[in-house]
């Protein structure tokens, strides 16, 4: 049930076009990563509802195909 | 699904702090219901656990209580926190300290 770094970048790039996506491969099997996700579109909104903007541009991947994500977000500085 | 939807709102209410987890606060089966404990056990605060892997209807019913894909969730006086990358940025900001104590819970002596 792997799925590429590539993959995962792409899917939140295309919800928010202006997002800094870095993901990190943390076990190197293509299953278990870490992104770091910096955008403009989480300004003035809390943690939770960012998580959800980049679980959604996921389109439901989270919890079934992609087990492990640890996921950060922040707005650009 | 409303069932469920009640038998999750009345844990919620029921516990100050509650998470629902893979595994026990002893035994986590995944690594992030492992960092969420630990976290807890950091800030020193009472807290209830559900192990979502002993009832599949609070495995499924939880993601859609919250709208939210992933185990472990916190809640906190009946309130959805987040997950545990979120329990860590705010560990971390010391906001879950703050929001635990805003909430008026005492951390045990």
């Amino acid at each position: 049930m792997a799925m590429p770094a590539s993959e995962i970048e792409n899917l939140i790039r295309a919800a928010l076009p202006d997002a800094d996506v870095q993901i990190t491969d943390l076990a190197g099997d293509g299953d278990h990563y870490a992104a770091h996700v910096v955008s403009a579109a989480f300004a003035g909104k809390p943690r939770v509802a960012q998580h959800k903007m980049v679980y959604e541009a996921l389109g439901g991947r989270m919890g079934g195909e992609l087990h492990a994500l640890q996921l950060t977000t922040a707005v650009p500085n | 699904m409303s069932d469920v939807n009640a038998r999750i709102g009345e844990i919620v209410n029921k516990n100050d702090i509650v998470l629902f987890m893979k595994g026990t606060a002893l035994f986590p089966q995944c690594g992030f219901s492992s960092r969420a404990i630990a976290i807890l056990e950091h800030l020193g605060v009472p807290y209830e656990t559900v192990d979502v892997l002993q009832d599949m209807e609070i495995r499924q019913g939880i993601k859609s209580y919250s709208d939210w894909p992933t185990i472990p969730q916190l809640y906190v006086k009946g309130e959805f926190v987040g997950g545990s990358d979120i329990m860590m940025e705010m560990y971390e900001a010391g906001e879950l300290h703050q929001l635990i104590t805003d909430s008026g819970i005492a951390a045990q002596s």
